[in-house]
């Protein structure tokens, strides 16, 4: 079982994360840092390479969410080809995109999270993990790996395989969908949708009980940016990328694409490989947002789908318009997979999903393309420069995880704030400290935390850069 | 009137992998075995051009002979006895392709003949499981200047198939090797751009024998690139048997 959720390679943050917590002199937090360690490269070693093959490298970055760069990567490369996709071929993607979702959010969600919501933040952390969780709770672990296979069958059989389908393409998809397949993910969605439902229905009962957490577990205002689609609404594959700010207030909408950097810059922190995405307008400190889940519901008008729209009217009642605290990026999820079955469904009962023309087949006809996309994580935006032979000469990369990095930082300072008691720190501390970035279900803690082998490492350190405790897991 | 007769190429016996079998006076060691339906692994051989020798994964062992001999290369001989497969061949052979592996960037999972690569097939079936050389690392460019074709360097394993197709079948003579050893380049005409070479007719020939993912049509993605090579073979007898 635990091999199910073993990632390697990951993204380009994926690794080991380092927290420093600084004290002042009397003891109480000055600062906290979350430095992402690796550095991955892809962006520079993509130089050269034809533009055919984007796709298939860039889905290397992740071994969780290939299908989400293969996705901004084809969109990008779209771009260059200067083509309209095929009808069909965009329905498609749109399909595995969702797969996608539902199998990423049923890992980040039952397989990384549910044993901290299940067992407890405080529970013993040998057992505070999948495994425990199968132990205690077997029908639920059944759940999440039941609700995660949903979502990778249906990529495997869209794609050939479950990590790394080579079959999105520039202009499209390399192979129709046929209506025996159609059929067998549409008889599959009822079993996912019950256990969506179950699973949604449960979590709301428990929210409640996480005060402490909900309050502290950056909890701040800050902007948001997600996708939406023309109409305003929920949107994970195509759309317009719309910036809100902590009052729900829109600061920006119908950003095309191409446009990204008028509104989104990057600062490079000399403490993490990381960079700082900000919006662009209002500086780095003001220019704070997040994106992911939480980020889509608070961004978009309605659903789009009556069952979803019913959690969202839920959600929003109780979590809050806009939610502010990244603890209901939870919930957001569990929404979400909601939202992706029934998308699944709707997209299916489409004649056109079935058809034959998939691909549309052209040549470079521009130097600078843009994709983005919604990743389970948030807004992906792949941007290449090619020259006249169609080969790569610059590529930049903004992933999910990035956009929240000035987020992540701010939300362990707050949950150290609140938990740390400045002399000695505890492994309850650690785990919330743990479970705040979890919330954001950033790669780097896919790989650790399921294992109970999280490689996190805290130093406590004075004003004089003296360590005063550590406190190491591996 | 004289009456053309055949004359019976002069025959004779030898035996691989214990096996008797005939052969006939200029066949190679090689054609013998695959006449007799004895696989011998090969990568720069192609049926229909002529033999190089340059891979040496055909390397056969000759019973009282000290030294090893390409079968691609080496002419069938009476009462010879080849041996094809021994444990010191096999290990050799994946020790060949270890380095042909290390010389260059070969990336399957993202290549384009990625699933149609004869060197990734090979590799398979010779039980090539770790690379125990270091790996080079080179610095290629990949060209992809042409209209319809990319050759990309990175993917090379200097099998000279594009070079003997070009010149023997096409009759172009674009493709040819620059450089020594290590250092070897496939090259078009005087090493210029392959879309600016004036000799090339773009008959895609040396993009269908080439057995890996450095000669390939352009647009692409991964994977896709499958060779069709059944041509050659007759594209050579109808060659030979025209006036």
């Amino acid at each position: 079982m635990p091999r199910q959720v073993i990632i390697d390679p990951v993204t380009r943050i994926e690794g080991h994360a380092k927290i420093t917590l600084t004290l002042g002199d009397d003891g109480k937090l000055q600062d906290a840092l979350f430095h992402v360690t690796q550095f991955r490269g892809f962006e520079k070693f993509v130089e050269g390479r034809p533009l055919t093959e984007m796709p298939s490298i860039m889905a290397r970055i992740c071994g969780i969410c290939p299908v989400s760069h293969l996705m901004a990567s084809a969109k990008a490369c779209d771009d260059l080809l200067a083509v309209e996709i095929p009808s069909a071929a965009d329905k498609l993607r749109r399909l595995m995109n969702l797969a996608q979702f539902v199998q990423s959010h049923a890992l980040s969600f039952f397989h990384l999270s549910s044993p901290d919501l299940i067992l407890g933040m405080d529970s013993d952390p040998a057992v505070r993990n999948v495994i425990g969780l199968i132990q205690k709770f077997p029908d639920r672990a059944r759940d999440g790996v039941m609700l995660r296979k949903f979502g990778q069958q249906i990529i495997e059989w869209l794609g050939g395989k479950r990590v790394h389908p080579a079959w999105v393409v520039p202009g499209g998809v390399n192979q129709k969908l046929s209506p025996q397949r159609r059929d067998e993910i549409l008889a599959a969605t009822a079993e996912a949708m019950k256990i969506a439902r179950r699973t949604i229905d449960w979590f709301k009962t428990i929210v409640d009980k996480y005060p402490a957490e909900i309050e502290s577990f950056a909890n701040f205002p800050t902007m948001f940016a997600s996708l939406v689609n023309p109409d305003g609404n929920w949107e994970h594959y195509d759309g317009l990328l719309k910036f809100i700010d902590s009052k729900g207030k829109s600061v920006v909408e119908g950003v095309l694409p191409r446009d990204y950097d008028k509104f989104i810059a990057e600062r490079v922190e000399d403490f993490s490989y990381l960079k700082s995405p900000y919006f662009k307008p209002l500086g780095p400190a003001a220019g704070i947002y997040r994106v992911g889940p939480l980020a889509r519901l608070n961004c978009c008008k309605r659903m789009g789908y009556p069952l979803a729209d019913k959690e969202l009217d839920d959600f929003r009642g109780r979590a809050g318009n806009p939610a502010l605290s990244s603890f209901h990026f939870h919930w957001a999820r569990l929404v979400e997979i909601i939202a992706g079955i029934e998308g699944i469904q709707r997209l299916l009962d489409d004649k056109e999903i079935t058809s034959d023309f998939v691909r549309a087949r052209a040549r470079p006809n521009r130097f600078d393309g843009v994709g983005i996309s919604e990743a389970p994580r948030g807004t992906l935006i792949h941007h290449y420069r090619i020259d006249g032979n169609g080969q790569m000469r610059w590529a930049n990369l903004i992933i999910a995880t990035g956009h929240n990095n000035m987020a992540m930082n701010r939300g362990i300072k707050q949950v150290a704030e609140r938990f740390v008691d400045g002399k000695k720190l505890t492994e309850g501390m650690l785990n919330r400290v743990e479970a705040v970035i979890r919330t954001f279900d950033p790669c780097l803690s896919c790989s650790t935390h399921a294992l109970g082998q999280m490689p996190l490492r805290i130093e406590l350190r004075d004003g004089m850069g003296n360590m005063v405790d550590e406190l190491c897991r591996s | 009137m004289t009456v053309p007769t055949i004359v019976p190429a002069q025959s004779f016996s030898m035996k691989i992998d214990g096996i008797d079998v005939s052969a006939r006076a200029g066949q190679t060691i090689l054609e013998v075995a695959q006449e007799n339906g004895i696989e011998i692994p090969m990568l720069c051989y192609v049926e229909g051009l002529s033999n190089w020798g340059g891979c040496r994964l055909c390397l056969v062992e000759v019973v009282g002979q000290k030294k090893l001999f390409p079968a691609c290369s080496t002419a069938a001989s009476e009462d010879a006895q080849v041996v094809t497969n021994s444990e010191r061949l096999q290990r050799y052979r994946r020790t060949i392709l270890e380095l042909i592996f290390s010389e260059r960037n070969h990336v399957c999972a993202v290549c384009v003949s990625n699933g149609h690569c004869e060197l990734q097939a090979m590799a398979q079936k010779l039980g090539m499981t770790h690379i125990h050389v270091p790996y080079r690392f080179p610095s290629h460019d990949v060209d992809s200047s042409h209209d319809r074709f990319r050759l990309d360097q990175n993917r090379c394993i200097l099998c000279t198939r594009c070079v003997r197709v070009c010149a023997e079948i096409e009759g172009a003579a674009t493709k040819g090797v620059s450089g020594r050893g290590i250092e070897s380049l496939i090259i078009n005409d005087l090493k210029e751009a392959w879309g600016d070479s004036q000799t090339c007719t773009s008959c895609s020939k040396c993009v269908h024998v080439c057995p890996t993912g450095a000669l390939v049509e352009k647009g692409t993605a991964a994977a896709e690139m499958a060779k069709r090579r059944q041509f050659l073979p007759y594209l050579t007898v109808m060659r030979e048997n025209t006036p």
